[in-house]
C-alpha cells in the first residue's frame, strides 16, 4: 500500500467545494436588453398587418417558385463542379516549374478575379456579338468544328461560363493555400518510394490538401448559392430570383415574394453547413486524436487502443 | 570482386554559394553496414539525399549498383534521366527519414502497401499480406490499422521502416533515423535496424547513436565541414580517432 493511499484513507476524502460564485451583474442587464430587443422584432414582425404573412405562405410552395429553386440548385452545382475542376487545374498549373504555364494561370486569375462577375455574366451573354461563330481546329490552321454562337450559348450556359469561370479564379487560390501546407517532407517520402510526379499529387499532396482547402470551399458554395441570383441581368434564366420577380411584376406583392426567395435561401445554405460539417469530418481522418481506429476495425471489433501508448 | 553498392567520386554539392559537399569520395560494399557522423550542417544528410537524387549533385560521380545516380553516359557525355527513370531507381533505394514522414491521411499498413501496389504494381491482397508480415516483424502487428496520429514516435519510426522495407530495396538510407525521439523509445527503433543489419541489407546510417555505430557498423565516417575527415573501422575511428576534430567531437558527444 502506498503512502499516498494510506493517508487518503486516515483522512476520508474532503468534501466538495461549495464556495459562493462571483456575480456577473452585466451579464444580467445585456441579457435582459437582448430579450427586449428580440421580442420588439418579432411582435412587430407578427403585428405588422402590411407583412402579409397569409401571402408569404400562398406563395412558398408555388410551382413556379418551387421550379426556381431547383434552377437555383442547379447553376449552384454546375458552376461549383466549373470552379472547382478549373481551381485545381489552375493551382497546378501554378505550381509548375515552367514559367509559362504557371504564367497563364496567373492571367487567369488576375483577370477573373479583377472584373465584377455581373460583368463577367453580361460579356458571356453577348459573346456572339464578339465571335459570332465559333470554331475548333487547329490553331492557324483548318477548322474542324464550325458552331454557331446564339445557339450554343443560351442564357443558362452563359450562367454557368460566368460564374464557373469566375469561381475557378477563386477556388484556385483556395487550393493552391492547401497544396503549399502540406509539408514538404511528405513528397521527399513519396518521391524515395518510387511514386510519380501525378500519383504524388492524386495519392498524397491533394488528400491532404483537402483539409484546408474544403472549410474555404464550403464558403465559396454558400457564396455561390446565393450570387447564382445575379443571372437575373440575363433575363432568361429562370433562377429563384427571376421567378419570384416575375411573379410580384404581375401582382405587385414585392416584399412577400422577396420573404419567399430569402427563405428559400436560406433553407438551402443551412442544409449546406450540415453538408460541410460530414465532409469536414471525412477529411479530417488521421488529423485528430479522437478517431484513431479506422471504421472498418471498429467493425470488425479490432479494437485499438484509446490512448497513445509508448512504443 | 563484386562491384561496391554505393560509389562516390569527389562529389560536390552547393547551395546557391554555399558548398555543402566538397569532395566525398567513398564506398559502400553489398552488406556493408556505413554510419556517418559528424556535427550538424557537415553535409552528412545531404550526401544520403544525393544518393537517392533528392538532391541532384553538381560535380563528382556517384554510382548505386555500378549506374549512375540521375544520369546515364552515353558516347562520353552525362544525360539527364527522365522523371520516370530516376522515381524507378529511388524505388529500388529505402528512405528512412528523421521525421518519419509517414502519410498521416493513411493507416500503418496503408503507408506500407501504397508503393507495392501503386509502383511496383503488387496485387493487392499479396501487398497487404507482406505488409503486415512487415510490421509485424517491426513489433506493430497490432496497430495494422490505427493512424499515425495515434501512434508513438517510435512506433512511427518502425512503420516508416516498415514501408521502405516493402519495396526489397537493395539499400537502405536511414537520416539521423532516431534523433527526434524520446530516448526510452530509440530502442525499438535500433533494434529493428540491427535485425536488418544481421539480415544482411546494406545500409547507410547518419546517426548520432555512438553505440549502435560501434556494434553494428563495419565503416565508420566521421564527416566535418562537407569533407570526410576520417573513415575506418568503427573500433578505431569511434573510439581511438587519429584526427583532432574527431576526437573533439567524440568527447562532446559522449
Amino acid at each position: 500500500m502506498t503512502t499516498s493511499e494510506l493517508s487518503e484513507e486516515q483522512r476520508g476524502r474532503p468534501e466538495d467545494i461549495e464556495a459562493v460564485p462571483v456575480r456577473h451583474p452585466g451579464r444580467w442587464v445585456a441579457s435582459v436588453v437582448v430579450v427586449l430587443v428580440a421580442a420588439s422584432i418579432v411582435r412587430s414582425i407578427v403585428t405588422n398587418s402590411r407583412f402579409h404573412w397569409g401571402t408569404v405562405g400562398h406563395y412558398l410552395f408555388d410551382a413556379r417558385i418551387l421550379h426556381g429553386v431547383v434552377v437555383t440548385l442547379e447553376l449552384t452545382f454546375l458552376s461549383m463542379i466549373i470552379g472547382i475542376v478549373l481551381g485545381v487545374i489552375a493551382a497546378v498549373m501554378r505550381l509548375s516549374p515552367n514559367p509559362l504555364i504557371s504564367g497563364a494561370s496567373w492571367v487567369y486569375v488576375w483577370f477573373f478575379r479583377g472584373t465584377p462577375l455581373l460583368v463577367q455574366l453580361l460579356f458571356w451573354n453577348f459573346i456572339a456579338a464578339l465571335y459570332p461563330t465559333i470554331d475548333l481546329g487547329i490553331p492557324f490552321g483548318p477548322s474542324l468544328i464550325h458552331l454557331d454562337s446564339n445557339s450554343l450559348i443560351k442564357p443558362f450556359v452563359a450562367a454557368l461560363l460566368g460564374l464557373g469561370l469566375n469561381e475557378g479564379a477563386y477556388m484556385s487560390e483556395i487550393v493552391r493555400a492547401g497544396m503549399i501546407s502540406v509539408d514538404e517532407g511528405q513528397t521527399e517520402a513519396a518521391q524515395s518510394l518510387g511514386l510519380g510526379r501525378l500519383q504524388i499529387l492524386r495519392r498524397i499532396v491533394l488528400p491532404q490538401a483537402m483539409r484546408v482547402i474544403i472549410p474555404p470551399t464550403g464558403n465559396e458554395t454558400i457564396s455561390m448559392l446565393k450570387n447564382t441570383s445575379l443571372v437575373i441581368v440575363l433575363g432568361a434564366v429562370f433562377d429563384l430570383l427571376f421567378e419570384a420577380q416575375t411573379i410580384y411584376a404581375a401582382n405587385f406583392q414585392t416584399i412577400q415574394l422577396l420573404i419567399v426567395a430569402s427563405a428559400w435561401y436560406l433553407a438551402m445554405t443551412s442544409v449546406l453547413y450540415v453538408g460541410q460539417y460530414f465532409i469536414e469530418r471525412r477529411f479530417g481522418r488521421g488529423f485528430s486524436r479522437q478517431q484513431r481506429v479506422t471504421m472498418r476495425a471498429r467493425w470488425l471489433g479490432s479494437r485499438g487502443s484509446p490512448s497513445v501508448d509508448a512504443g | 570482386m563484386s562491384e561496391p553498392m554505393v560509389k562516390a567520386e569527389g562529389v560536390h554539392k552547393r547551395f546557391g554559394r554555399l558548398e555543402v559537399l566538397k569532395g566525398i569520395s567513398l564506398e559502400v560494399k553489398r552488406g556493408e553496414v556505413m554510419c556517418m557522423l559528424g556535427p550538424s550542417g557537415s553535409g552528412k544528410s545531404t550526401f544520403l539525399r544525393c544518393i537517392n537524387h533528392l538532391e541532384k549533385i553538381n560535380a563528382g560521380r556517384l554510382s548505386v549498383d555500378g549506374e549512375l545516380v540521375g544520369y546515364r553516359e552515353e558516347g562520353g557525355k552525362l544525360h539527364e534521366l527522365h522523371e520516370r527513370d530516376v522515381a524507378r531507381k529511388r524505388a529500388e533505394i529505402g528512405m528512412v527519414f528523421q521525421h518519419f514522414n509517414l502519410f498521416p491521411h493513411m493507416t500503418a499498413i496503408e503507408n506500407v502497401t501504397l508503393a507495392p501496389v501503386r509502383v511496383a504494381k503488387v496485387p493487392r491482397g499479396d501487398a497487404r499480406d507482406r505488409a503486415a508480415d512487415l510490421l509485424q516483424r517491426v513489433g506493430l502487428g497490432d496497430k495494422l490499422d490505427t493512424y499515425p496520429v495515434a501512434l508513438s514516435g517510435g512506433q512511427q519510426q518502425r512503420v516508416a521502416i516498415a514501408r521502405a522495407l516493402a519495396m526489397q530495396p537493395k539499400l537502405m538510407l536511414f537520416d539521423e533515423p532516431t534523433s527526434a525521439l524520446d530516448p526510452e523509445l530509440v530502442g525499438d527503433v535500433l533494434d529493428a535496424m540491427r535485425q536488418l543489419a544481421r539480415d544482411g541489407m546494406t545500409m547507410i546510417v547518419v546517426t548520432h547513436e555512438l553505440g549502435f555505430a560501434r556494434e553494428v557498423a563495419d565503416t565508420a565516417v566521421f564527416m566535418d565541414g562537407g569533407v570526410v575527415v576520417e573513415a575506418g573501422q568503427p573500433g578505431e575511428v569511434l573510439v581511438s580517432p587519429r584526427h583532432e576534430r574527431t576526437k573533439a567531437f567524440l568527447s562532446k558527444v559522449l
